[in-house]
């Protein structure tokens, strides 16, 4: 029931930040806020009395009464549909860091949103919703649901509040996300399809269908489905042309929404199904996913070093993080992946706010153009360090979350195959010359005669708190990440170990 | 007191955090005590635990937290205490706080002091956990911090672009023998299972015999951090640009504590070296090679701090040869009195540079002898203890790497005469430099005397730039027993006389007004010479043209977006397909007709064709 009512909660918080645009324009944004911190209150005190959390006790992905939570009622009977949602130690991180960055976001677009301000923040809390739906769902047409769902409030976002380009941008980025949703759809079903055929019955539910036997051939194209449907919202190369385009264009609250969380259910996608449901096929297509992760690495790195946009750039960051998240999942093995789900969160953090910074930037300079920037430094000291603070600890600084998590995957990698590591490795030179990059044409050098003149504001203690928090959060994730570790290794002991068996047979 | 030993690092840190957080509230005088204060405490601290180590010196371990665990994988945050932590943290925090001392003055006058001292203190908290770091991966967490911290100040003054472009050259530069070194990590780690470098070094001894190439591989991988980050070739060519950075930085960062990180890094590792005798060859030959090329580059050069950043390279390619033929304590030992006269030099730069209007060019000074009296003799003694002038501190450390070079077997010998050729060269540049700028005819006239601030740190250094060499080093538990058969007398007596040589070659071609020498010099082919040198080999221009120019080529290729050409291309066939679609909609019956009747007598043939018995 407490998943259930964490969807009701944002979902409800919507259409109250859409009412209450009527009594006061700057009334939606502080509901927004206000749901978000009720459910993440609710999640925690809910979470907090779970003896199987508290214990660290590990689950095993086929069977939900060893998960933390589960919750399951018939919805379409005839086709064996089911709400079924459940709660294992991968899927609570995610849900911490949605709605953590959803809070984010809220305090990034606190004064930008000038238009229709209770329909945004109804869209945001929506795509939230959805977001945390992807994350709970089990059932594979329910997963679909919502993996749907969260696409429409975001592709309002963009196309009604971004810049200059939004309307190709959003449109961009829903066919590349819908047309690689029809193949999960395709793939969801003949998977049913294939598991009736053995066992009779038509069933959804991830719990039943990871044991589904299937010849290789059909194995293959089915993991395929699911794996481009993922790797186009990761996004990995060649699929990630949609990013630089959609984050470019949406709002700061959208940048920050798409790259925090958006991204990682891509990753969470390929972790919790593409994987464990085609356990052979998958591990035949390795190599080729992890050379994809790869490329994604090197390709996205290169790219961000010409882009003249603030937030192209860091766009592109992501492409080339979102590589190293390939990478590590494919290696499938307890480091890497551990690794990749440090450095989904670590990356939601620091990609947050670098887009934050960018939105800040907008709103000041009207322009993303870093050749109209430089030297900011000079007139905002407090932005300036931040921005170095999260631009170091995007380069993968040790002592902030992002090292732990590409250290990990790198670790991993290694074991499994070593130039294949030497290889992503190369990632963190070509990081650090983008990143640099973008420190330099932002706030360093001389100023700039058109900003020079404009009287721009510092960070205020809004923004400054919003990224203290995000600060310290990276400084613990990179210097005591053990908590983190121990949660996720709850999922992790018994996904191997599933799809290890899966091997053997 | 040992036990407390993490509070060393701390200090730094935590005023480095206050001074980030609190710069606008705090007034410079505060910002002064904070800043060299904590740096001072951090040394007592230190003497402290160096008195006690003397009486005990058991090494000890203090472990805060496991950093992170998984499976087998289980580095801790944990600090290991043995005399050549010891030295290191003595340099650090000894030489740190007399650099932090002398900037008080001379920064005084710079809008950001604070963030001047903050990221200075970091420094010092992040080389401090390099060098007491117990296991690799902590320790490239200092490494890794203290290059964030080089990048963050020579591109301190970020309003000029070019400075920061050294930043970042020196950032990425390090950064790629840094990479070397993690995936050196990776392999250490999965091959051995541990990253504790006492468990390391036992186990890889148990599990490696001398020659496999396991052990050389990761050796060779660890060498490339270590010369990224100790400027030798071919990855030393940051340094000199790093030079951009304010003078004092350039003291205690480019001189006397982060550049020799790597040969810490190979001093600590030293029982895996000693599994790999090529790896060993490799160290010695690029020391030996780096020394001689820095050496000669910094002897064409006009930038009072370009000469000594050459020098510093050249310098620790002695060290690099030291480590190379095995001789550790004798590395470790120029290492420190390199931290003293180097620092001495760069400190007495500053004092020229700050009483000067920032003049950097040694022919616009000139006969300063007599103007900037304290300076003058700090660059005396130190450039006589960097020539290694018998009875500095240069003569004793540079003397022994020279000695024990000598009595490697094979090519011992060549390697004492090429080391010999470098003090030539080291002799005759850097007392260029003193005649250069301290005798002969004044140029430009000093606008200010130095305050005791900047005089004190001078004074000191100048007394460790002699004594340095009395000192004796408490490594013998640290490193294996070299062989003490004494070299025959004839070697000592030239290694000693070369450096004089050199003086006497660098007063007659640098002294005074000599017009032959200017004559001589001014041939083609000694400016073609001196232009190649001064370039420093026309290394910048090579890697611009094999890695950076196409680097950047490649990025602008792939700023558009190649890609989306293929996505637009099946847009395109979209639309065309749209195109000819909607042109069957032409509106006119007869054309409907015909294509109904055209389109049912397709498909009954094709019915009858795959089913003939169903019509």
């Amino acid at each position: 029931m407490v998943m259930l009512n964490l969807l009701l909660i944002l979902l409800a918080g919507g259409f109250l930040a859409l009412l209450c645009e009527r009594i006061d324009k700057s009334l939606p944004r502080i509901v927004a806020l206000a749901v978000i911190i009720a459910a993440l209150i609710y999640l925690i005190t809910s979470i907090s009395g779970l003896s199987a959390l508290n214990a660290l006790q590990a689950s095993t992905p086929s069977d939900p009464s060893s998960w933390f939570m589960h919750f399951k009622t018939p919805w379409i009977p005839a086709f064996g549909i089911h709400i079924e949602l459940a709660l294992d130690g991968i899927s609570l991180l995610m849900i911490l860091l949605t709605l953590l960055l959803g809070a984010v976001a809220v305090s990034a677009s606190w004064t930008d949103i000038q238009y229709r301000q209770g329909v945004f923040e109804a869209n945001l809390l929506w795509t939230l919703a959805g977001v945390l739906g992807v994350f709970m769902a089990l059932d594979l047409f329910l997963f679909f649901l919502f993996w749907e769902i969260m696409l429409i409030p975001m592709y309002f976002m963009i196309a009604i509040w971004g810049h200059e380009n939004r309307g190709y941008a959003a449109m961009k980025f829903f066919i590349f996300t819908q047309a690689s949703g029809l193949l999960m759809l395709v793939a969801i079903l003949a998977l049913v399809a294939v598991n009736r055929e053995v066992t009779g019955v038509y069933t959804f539910s991830y719990f039943d269908l990871l044991q589904t036997k299937m010849d290789e051939t059909t194995a293959y194209w089915l993991m395929l489905g699911f794996f481009i449907s993922f790797v186009v919202k990761l996004p990995g190369f060649p699929f990630h042309t949609w990013l630089p385009d959609a984050h470019t264009q949406a709002p700061t609250a959208g940048s920050v929404i798409l790259a925090g969380i958006l991204l990682k259910t891509g990753a969470y996608g390929l972790i919790r199904f593409a994987v464990p449901l085609f356990p052979d096929a998958s591990m035949h297509f390795a190599p080729v996913a992890m050379l994809l992760g790869i490329v994604g690495i090197i390709y996205g790195a290169i790219a961000a070093l010409s882009q003249t946009d603030f937030k192209r750039l860091v766009a592109y960051s992501s492409v080339s993080h979102m590589g190293f998240i390939l990478l590590g999942v494919y290696a499938w093995n307890t480091l890497a992946l551990q690794g990749a789900i440090m450095q989904m969160i670590a990356h939601g953090f620091s990609t947050a706010a670098l887009f934050m910074i960018a939105g800040a930037l907008q709103e000041r300079l009207h322009t993303r153009d870093m050749r109209e920037m430089g030297g900011l430094w000079q007139q905002m000291p407090r932005m300036g360090a931040v921005a170095m603070f999260f631009i170091i600890a995007a380069l993968g600084l040790p002592g902030l979350g992002n090292f732990v998590a590409e250290f990990l995957i790198l670790l991993g990698v290694f074991q499994i195959n070593e130039w294949m590591a030497v290889a992503g490795a190369m990632g963190l030179i070509t990081g650090a010359v983008y990143s640099l990059i973008l420190m330099q044409r932002s706030f360093q050098g001389q100023p700039n005669t058109h900003s020079d003149k404009l009287p721009l504001a510092d960070f205020g203690p809004r923004e400054m708190l919003t990224m203290s928090l995000m600060m310290i959060a990276l400084i613990a994730l990179g210097l005591y990440p053990q908590p983190i570790l121990d949660v996720s290794q709850t999922a992790l002991g018994g996904l191997l170990d599933s799809t290890a068996l899966g091997i053997t047979q | 007191m040992r036990d407390f030993v993490w509070f060393i690092p701390l200090l730094p840190l935590a005023s480095s955090v206050l001074l980030m957080i609190a710069s606008s509230r705090l007034t410079r005088r505060s910002v002064a005590l904070l800043g060299v204060g904590s740096v001072g405490l951090a040394a007592v601290l230190t003497g402290a635990v160096a008195l006690e180590f003397l009486s005990d010196s058991t090494p000890v371990e203090v472990t805060l937290w496991t950093w992170m665990k998984i499976d087998s994988l289980a580095p801790r945050i944990s600090f290991y205490i043995d005399g050549l932590t010891l030295v290191m943290m003595c340099v650090i925090t000894g030489v740190g706080f007399l650099i932090h001392l002398f900037s008080s003055e001379f920064m005084q006058d710079d809008d950001s002091y604070a963030r001047y001292f903050a990221y200075l203190n970091m420094f010092i908290a992040a080389m401090l956990i390099l060098v007491l770091a117990d296991n690799l991966l902590l320790l490239y967490l200092g490494w890794e911090g203290v290059g964030v911290c080089s990048y963050l100040l020579v591109g301190f003054w970020y309003r000029d672009s070019a400075n920061g472009r050294a930043a970042r050259k020196a950032f990425i530069v390090t950064r790629i023998g840094d990479t070397a070194m993690l995936i050196g990590l990776l392999l250490l780690l999965t091959e051995l299972g541990t990253l504790n470098i006492r468990t390391l070094m036992q186990v890889a001894s148990e599990q490696w015999s001398i020659g496999d190439s396991l052990p050389t591989i990761a050796c060779l991988l660890l060498l490339g951090g270590a010369i990224g980050k100790s400027a030798q070739f071919p990855l030393h060519t940051w340094l000199p640009d790093a030079m951009a950075g304010p003078t004092p930085v350039s003291a205690l960062i480019h001189a006397a504590t982060m550049v020799t990180a790597g040969v810490y890094l190979i001093a600590r590792t030293h029982d895996l070296f000693l599994l790999s005798p090529s790896a060993m060859h490799t160290v010695a030959f690029i020391g030996i090679a780096t020394s001689l090329m820095a050496a000669g580059t910094a002897l064409v050069q006009s930038d009072i701090k370009r000469i000594l950043a050459y020098s510093t390279i050249s310098q620790i390619g002695y060290m690099f040869l030291a480590l190379g033929v095995g001789a550790w304590t004798a590395g470790v030992f120029h290492l420190m009195t390199h931290a003293f006269f180097k620092a001495l030099l760069f400190l007495g730069s500053g004092a020229i540079i700050h009483c000067l209007h920032h003049e950097h060019n040694i022919f616009k000074m000139g006969g300063l002898r007599t103007r900037m009296p304290i300076t003058f003799w700090s660059f005396l003694i130190g450039s006589a203890a960097l020539a290694a002038l018998p009875m500095t501190a240069g003569f004793f450390s540079k003397d022994l790497i020279l000695l024990q070079a000598y009595q490697r077997p094979d090519f011992g010998p060549w390697l004492w005469g090429a080391g010999l050729l470098g003090a030539l060269i080291t002799a005759i540049y850097s007392f260029r430099l003193v005649f250069i700028v301290f005798f002969g005819d004044a140029k430009t006239e000093p606008d200010r005397e130095i305050g005791w601030q900047m005089a004190l740190p001078l004074t000191v250094l100048c007394a460790l730039s002699i004594i340095g060499g009395y000192f004796s080093l408490p490594l013998a538990d640290v490193f294996p027993l070299v062989n003490a058969e004494h070299p025959p007398h004839w070697v000592e007596i030239i290694s000693i006389s070369v450096p004089l040589l050199g003086v006497f070659l660098a007063y007659i071609g640098f002294y005074g007004q000599r017009p032959r020498i200017d004559s001589w010099t001014k041939t083609p082919l000694v400016q073609r010479v001196g232009q190649f040198l001064r370039s420093g080999w026309r290394l910048d221009e090579v890697f611009d043209r094999i890695a950076v120019k196409p680097y950047y080529n490649l990025a602008n290729a792939l700023q558009n977006e190649p890609i989306d050409r293929f996505y637009e291309a099946i847009v395109r066939l979209n639309q065309a397909i749209h195109r000819h679609l909607s042109a069957t909609q032409s509106g006119r019956m007869r054309w409907y007709i015909t294509s109904m009747m055209v389109g049912l007598i397709a498909t009954l043939g094709v019915a009858m064709k795959i089913a003939p018995g169903a019509i």
